[in-house]
C-alpha cells in the first residue's frame, strides 16, 4: 500500500483547518448522539422513576445501582452476554476460515455458491429468529423434530433444553456470511507464490495453513471480531422472539429491557444501562488494544 | 492461480462447496417454499419438499391484512434516506481523516466506533421523550436521523479505509498542478472513491433495513417499515407457518434481490477495505 | 441498476418525508391492537365503519408482547401516537387511576352500557367509572376431545376436580401417536404461564400476597400447585411444554394432538371451526377444575378498547368504540360468519339471544365468566384485585420473572423448591424496590 502519511508533510495549514471543518459535522453529531441520551440515562439512574406510579419520585442516590448489582439476575446476565458474544465469535471465525478456504478453491459455479452463502446476512433478525424458532426448532412441527423422528430419536426441545446454544446457532447463522466474506477476501490476497514455494518444499497442507495462511488472516480476523462484537453486544430481537430471556438466555441488554418495560422502573433500568455502558467500554478497551496493534495501517 | 488442479479434486471441492452453500441457504429456501403451501401442507408429517399444490393464497391473506406497499415504501425511504444522509456527512470526515491525519485521528475513529456499543434499550425512554418534544414520533424523518446516527461510525470507518488506499502520489501530482481543495476532492478523489462509497452505501442500506429496535419503537402507523410489518405475524394464530413464511418472504425479498444484483459491490463493502 | 434507482427514490422520499410526516388527516384515527383472530376479523370490517362515518382508520397490529411494550411506553410518556389502544383488565384500572384514559361515561343510549356483563364492566372500571369497552371477554375452561375421552372409557363431568383431570390426562396420553393428555401454558410471561398458574393456585388455596403485601411463594399451597402442574405436564403434556403459550397450544389442539386443553374460552370458537381445526366436531367443554376449596381455576380477562387522554380525536375514537363493541357489530359478524364467530363474553344480550344459545360453547363460557370473582379470588383474604393477576403496577414485571423460574422448573432445569425460593426472593425484592 502506498504510504498515505506522506501527504501529511504536504498538508498546508489551510487544508488542516479545512479538514477540521469537514470533520466537525460528524463529530458534533456523534457527540450529541452519545451525550444527550447518556446524560438523560445517568440522570434517570439517580431518580426513583416509576411511570406507573406517577413518574419521578425524587432523588434515589445510588440505590438503583446497588439494587441492580445485587439482584440475583445481574451476574448471570453478564455471563450470558459474554457466552453469546464469545460463542458466536468462535463459531463464525472458525467456520468462516474453513468456508473461506473452501470457496477459494477453484470450483464450478463459484458465483452462485457465494450468493447462497451470503444470503443469511440479508435476513432481518426478527425474521430469522421466527423462522428458526417455528419452522426448525419447534419440538412438534419443526424440521429438526422431523429429522430426529426419522432417525428414531426423541426430538430435542431446542429452545428449552438447549436454549443458549440454539440462540448462538441462530445468531451465528446470521453472521457467518459476514465473517466468511472478509476472510475470503483476505485469503484471495494471499501471495500464491509463497504458498506454492512451500508446497514444493513438501510442507503438508496443515502446516502451510498454520504457518502461512493463518498469520496472514490475523488482521481480517481482527476486523471480524471488532465489528461483530459491536453488533453482538446488543442483540435483542433473537432473544425477544425466541425465549424472552427464559432458560438462562437473559443477556444484560435483555435484563435492562425487562426492568424498563416489564417492571416499568426507569431508574433501575437506567442504572443497568450505565452498567451496560461500562461493560461495553471494558470490552471496547480490550478490543481496541488488539485492534490498535493489528489495525495499524 | 497457476496451480494445476486435478479434475477429481475440483469435482470434490465443488461438491463440498455446493453442499455447504445449500445448507446455509436452506432456511431461506424452506421459508420461500413454505410460503406457497397451504397451512395443512406446511405442517405435514413427513414434511413435503416440492411435491405440493403451489398456492398464492397466503400472500393474498397477508396483503389483505396489512398494506404491504406502504411498509415497503417506508423501509426504502428510511433505509435509503439514512444511508444517503450518512454518506453526505461521512465523506468529508473520512476524507480529512485519511488525507490530513493528526495524532488523534485514530482515537477519534475508535471513539466513534465505541458509540455503537451503547445499549439501545437503556436509552429507549430518553429517546422517546426527546422524540415527543421534537414531534418526530412516527415520522420517517425521525427514523432517518436515528438510523443515520447509528450507522455513521461504520460508514466513516469504511470510507476511511477506502480513502486510505487511494495513492497519495496522485494527490501530490494534483496539488503540483495547482488544484485547490475543492477540485482535488471533486475531480481527483471522487472518481476513485465511487466504488468504495457504493459498497459502503449498500452495506449500510442493509443494516438500516434490518434494524428492528428503533424502527419498531418509534413508529406507529405512518412511518412503520417492514420490521413492524413482521411484528404482527410474530406469534402463532393457530396454523400459521405458511402465512408466517409469506410475510417473512415479503419482508426479506426486496433486500435479498438488491443484495444479489449488487453482489460484487457488496462483497467489496464487506471487506472493509482493510484486509487487502 | 436497481441500486441507483432506489437512491433516486430515496432522495424523493426524504423530500416527502419532511412534508408528509407531520400531516395527519383530520378524520383519521390510529388504533393499536393485538393480532388475535377476532381483532384481525374486525379489521376486515373497518371499511364499513368508514363508509358509515367517513372516519378513516389506521391499524397498528402487533404481537401481544410488542403491543404491550409499545402502548405502555406511549401512555407513560404521553406520546400521543394512538387514538385507541387495545388493553386488558390488568392495565385499565391502573391507567384509569392515573388519569391517562378518557372515561367512557357518556356513551350513547343505543350503545346500552348496562348491557355489558357486570363482571367485565367491573374489571374495566376504576372507582365505578368505565375506562375501556370490552371487545371480547373471556374466562378459562376445559376443552377436551370427546372421542379420546370415550376411547379411554371416561366421561367428563361439567365441573371436574383437578384429581380427575390428572387421571384423565394420563389415561388419554399416547406418546407414540403424538397424543398428549393435557396441554397447558408453560411459556414464561405474566399473561402466559403465570395467568394459568395464578388462577390454578387459587383453587389450591394459594395467594400471591398476604394482607400485608408479603410474598407467599414459601407457602405449602404454592408448592402443591407447582408440583401438581409440573408432574402433570411431564407425564401427560406435549414435548417442549415450557415454550407453549396460548397460540402454540391452540395450534397443537387444532392439529388433534391434545386430549384436553385448559385455556381461554375464546379458543372454543377456533377449535370448533372446521376451516382451522382438524378436530372441530370432537370437542367438548367443561368448567375449569377445582379442589373442593371454593375457587375454581378459571380466570377473567377482557381485551378492551380505551382512549388515551389528550388525543385530538376523542369524539371519533368514541364513535369507533361504540361501533366495534356495540350490538350492531355482533350482528354484522353473525350475519357474515355465523353466530359461533362473534366476539364473545362482553354483552348480556348476546347470551340471551336464542341464536347464540344454540352455539355449543355459549353456556359453558357464560358459566365460566360468572364463576370468576376478581374481588375475592382466593381462599385466604388478599389485598389485591384480580383473579390471575394482582392489579398493581409492579405485577407484570414480577410475574414475568417468576414465570421464567417456573418455566425453568417445568423444563426440569431446576427443582420446584428452587423455583419457589427464587420466586419468593424476586417478589420480595421487587416489592421492596416499589416501596411496599
Amino acid at each position: 500500500m502506498p504510504p498515505a502519511r506522506k501527504v501529511i508533510d504536504m498538508a498546508t495549514k489551510a487544508s488542516r483547518s479545512a479538514a477540521r471543518i469537514m470533520m466537525a459535522p460528524a463529530v458534533v453529531l456523534l457527540l450529541g448522539w452519545m451525550l444527550v441520551p447518556l446524560t438523560m440515562t445517568v440522570w434517570f439512574s439517580f431518580r426513583t422513576y416509576l411511570p406507573l406510579r406517577g413518574g419521578d419520585q425524587g432523588f434515589a442516590g445510588f440505590q438503583n445501582y446497588a439494587r441492580f448489582l445485587t439482584s440475583s439476575a445481574f451476574w448471570p446476565s453478564v455471563y450470558t452476554t459474554l457466552l453469546i458474544v464469545g460463542g458466536v465469535l468462535v463459531i463464525t471465525v472458525c467456520l468462516g476460515v474453513l468456508l473461506a478456504i473452501l470457496l477459494d478453491q477453484p470450483i464450478w459455479g463459484q458465483g452462485v455458491v457465494r450468493i447462497l452463502v451470503i444470503a443469511p446476512f440479508f435476513v432481518m433478525p426478527t425474521v430469522s429468529a421466527l423462522v428458526w424458532k417455528n419452522m426448525f426448532m419447534d419440538p412438534v412441527n419443526g424440521l429438526f423434530a422431523h429429522l430426529f423422528k426419522f432417525f428414531g430419536a426423541q426430538p430435542v426441545v431446542w429452545l428449552t433444553d438447549a436454549a443458549l446454544p440454539s440462540i448462538i446457532l441462530i445468531v451465528s447463522w446470521q453472521w457467518l456470511p459476514f465473517a466468511t466474506l472478509i476472510l475470503l477476501t483476505a485469503i484471495q490476497s494471499l501471495d500464491s507464490e509463497q504458498l506454492e514455494a512451500a508446497e514444493m518444499d513438501g510442507a503438508p497442507a496443515l502446516k502451510r495453513f498454520w504457518f502461512i495462511a493463518l498469520p496472514h488472516l490475523g488482521r481480517a480476523i481482527t476486523v471480524v471480531i471488532l465489528i461483530q462484537t459491536i453488533f453482538l453486544l446488543s442483540i435483542f430481537a433473537e432473544i425477544f422472539v425466541t425465549t424472552q430471556g427464559a432458560f438462562d438466555t437473559r443477556t444484560l441488554t435483555y435484563l435492562i429491557f425487562q426492568r424498563i418495560t416489564d417492571s416499568q422502573n426507569i431508574g433501575l433500568g437506567s442504572a443497568g444501562g450505565v452498567y451496560a455502558i461500562i461493560l461495553a467500554n471494558i470490552v471496547a478497551v480490550f478490543l481496541m488494544r488488539i485492534v490498535g496493534k493489528n489495525l495499524d495501517a | 492461480m497457476a496451480r494445476a488442479i486435478s479434475p477429481q479434486r475440483k469435482f470434490l471441492t465443488t461438491g463440498a462447496a455446493w453442499a455447504v452453500g445449500l445448507l446455509i441457504f436452506f432456511p431461506i429456501l424452506w421459508t420461500i417454499l413454505t410460503s406457497f403451501k397451504t397451512e395443512a401442507q406446511a405442517i405435514a408429517s413427513p414434511p413435503i419438499f416440492l411435491n405440493f399444490d403451489w398456492t398464492l393464497e397466503n400472500y393474498a391473506v397477508v396483503q389483505e391484512r396489512s398494506n404491504y406497499v406502504r411498509f415497503l415504501m417506508n423501509s426504502i425511504i428510511i433505509a435509503g434516506g439514512s444511508t444517503l444522509l450518512g454518506v453526505i456527512i461521512a465523506v468529508p470526515a473520512a476524507w480529512s481523516m485519511a488525507f490530513v491525519p493528526s495524532k488523534r485521528t485514530k482515537d477519534i475513529l475508535l471513539w466513534m466506533l465505541s458509540t455503537k456499543m451503547l445499549p439501545a434499550v437503556g436509552v429507549l425512554y430518553p429517546m422517546y421523550l426527546i422524540f415527543i418534544k421534537l414531534g418526530l414520533l412516527d415520522t420517517r424523518t425521525g427514523l432517518v436521523v436515528v438510523l443515520m446516527l447509528i450507522n455513521l461510525p461504520i460508514i466513516i470507518w469504511m470510507l476511511y479505509t477506502y480513502f486510505k488506499e487511494i495513492p497519495g502520489e496522485i494527490l501530490e501530482a494534483a496539488r503540483m498542478d495547482g488544484a485547490n481543495l475543492r477540485s482535488e476532492i471533486l475531480y481527483v478523489l471522487t472518481p476513485m472513491a465511487i466504488p468504495g462509497i457504493a459498497s459502503t452505501m449498500l452495506l449500510n442500506f442493509i443494516l438500516a433495513w434490518n434494524e428492528a429496535f428503533w424502527t419498531l419503537n418509534l413508529t406507529a402507523a405512518q412511518a412503520a417499515p417492514l420490521t413492524a410489518f413482521i411484528a404482527s405475524y410474530s406469534s402463532p394464530e393457530g396454523l400459521f407457518y405458511a402465512k408466517l413464511s409469506a410475510a417473512s418472504t415479503m419482508a426479506i425479498a426486496p433486500i435479498l434481490i438488491l443484495g444479489w444484483f449488487s453482489q460484487k459491490q457488496l462483497v467489496r463493502g464487506l471487506t472493509f477495505g482493510a484486509v487487502k | 441498476m436497481s441500486f441507483k434507482r432506489s437512491l433516486l427514490n430515496t432522495a424523493v422520499g426524504i423530500g416527502f418525508a419532511a412534508g408528509l410526516a407531520s400531516v395527519t388527516a383530520a378524520e383519521t384515527i390510529t388504533i393499536a391492537t393485538v393480532n388475535n383472530g377476532d381483532m384481525i376479523r374486525m379489521q376486515g370490517y373497518t371499511n364499513q365503519f368508514t363508509a358509515e362515518t367517513g372516519i378513516d382508520v389506521e391499524w397498528v397490529t402487533l404481537e401481544e408482547n410488542v403491543l404491550r411494550q409499545r402502548v405502555t411506553t406511549d401512555i407513560t410518556t404521553k406520546g400521543g401516537q394512538f387514538d385507541i389502544m387495545t388493553i386488558g383488565m390488568y392495565e385499565t384500572p391502573i391507567w384509569g387511576a392515573q388519569g391517562w384514559l378518557v372515561p367512557l361515561d357518556d356513551l350513547s343510549a343505543e350503545y346500552d352500557v348496562a348491557d355489558i356483563l357486570p363482571a367485565m364492566a367491573g374489571g374495566l372500571s376504576y372507582e365505578g367509572t368505565l375506562y375501556a369497552a370490552p371487545f371480547y371477554g373471556e374466562s378459562s375452561m376445559i376443552m377436551y376431545r370427546t372421542d379420546l375421552m370415550e376411547a379411554a372409557g371416561l366421561e367428563m363431568p361439567d365441573a371436574p376436580t383437578w384429581e380427575y383431570i390428572g387421571q384423565a390426562a394420563r389415561a388419554m396420553t399416547d406418546r407414540d401417536n403424538e397424543i398428549y393428555g393435557i396441554c397447558l401454558r408453560g411459556k414464561a410471561g405474566w399473561g402466559e404461564n403465570m395467568a394459568f398458574l395464578t388462577a390454578t393456585s387459587n383453587a389450591f388455596g394459594a395467594r400471591w400476597f398476604d394482607e400485608e403485601w408479603n410474598a407467599q411463594f414459601d407457602s405449602e399451597a404454592w408448592a402443591n400447585t407447582l408440583n401438581f402442574y409440573v408432574d402433570l405436564l411431564n407425564e401427560a403434556g406435549p414435548p417442549g411444554a415450557s415454550n407453549n403459550g396460548f397460540n402454540e397450544n391452540l395450534s397443537l389442539f387444532q392439529q388433534g394432538k391434545c386430549g384436553m386443553w385448559i385455556d381461554a374460552t375464546v379458543a372454543a370458537s377456533f377449535v370448533t371451526n372446521p376451516n382451522d381445526s382438524a378436530v372441530a366436531d370432537k370437542v367438548g367443554f367443561a368448567l375449569a377444575p377445582d379442589n373442593g376449596l371454593g375457587p375454581r381455576s378459571n380466570w377473567l380477562w377482557a381485551w378492551a378498547l380505551a382512549i388515551p387522554a389528550g388525543t385530538n380525536n376523542e369524539a371519533e375514537a368514541k364513535q369507533f368504540i361504540e361501533w366495534a363493541t356495540g350490538k350492531a357489530y355482533i350482528e354484522l359478524v353473525a350475519a357474515n360468519e355465523g353466530w359461533a364467530n362473534v366476539p364473545p363474553g362482553a354483552r348480556t344480550s348476546l347470551y340471551e339471544n336464542p341464536n347464540y344459545q344454540a352455539v355449543p360453547f355459549a353456556k359453558m363460557t357464560l358459566d365460566s365468566i360468572l364463576s370468576a370473582n376478581p374481588l375475592n379470588p382466593t381462599v385466604d383474604p388478599v389485598p389485591y384485585v384480580g383473579v390471575q393477576f394482582a392489579a398493581i403496577p409492579e405485577f407484570s414485571g414480577i410475574a414475568t420473572e417468576v414465570g421464567q423460574e417456573f418455566s425453568a422448573a417445568l423444563a426440569g432445569q431446576q427443582t420446584v423448591e428452587a423455583a419457589l425460593a427464587k420466586a419468593q426472593a424476586i417478589t420480595t425484592d421487587a416489592m421492596e424496590a416499589a416501596g411496599y
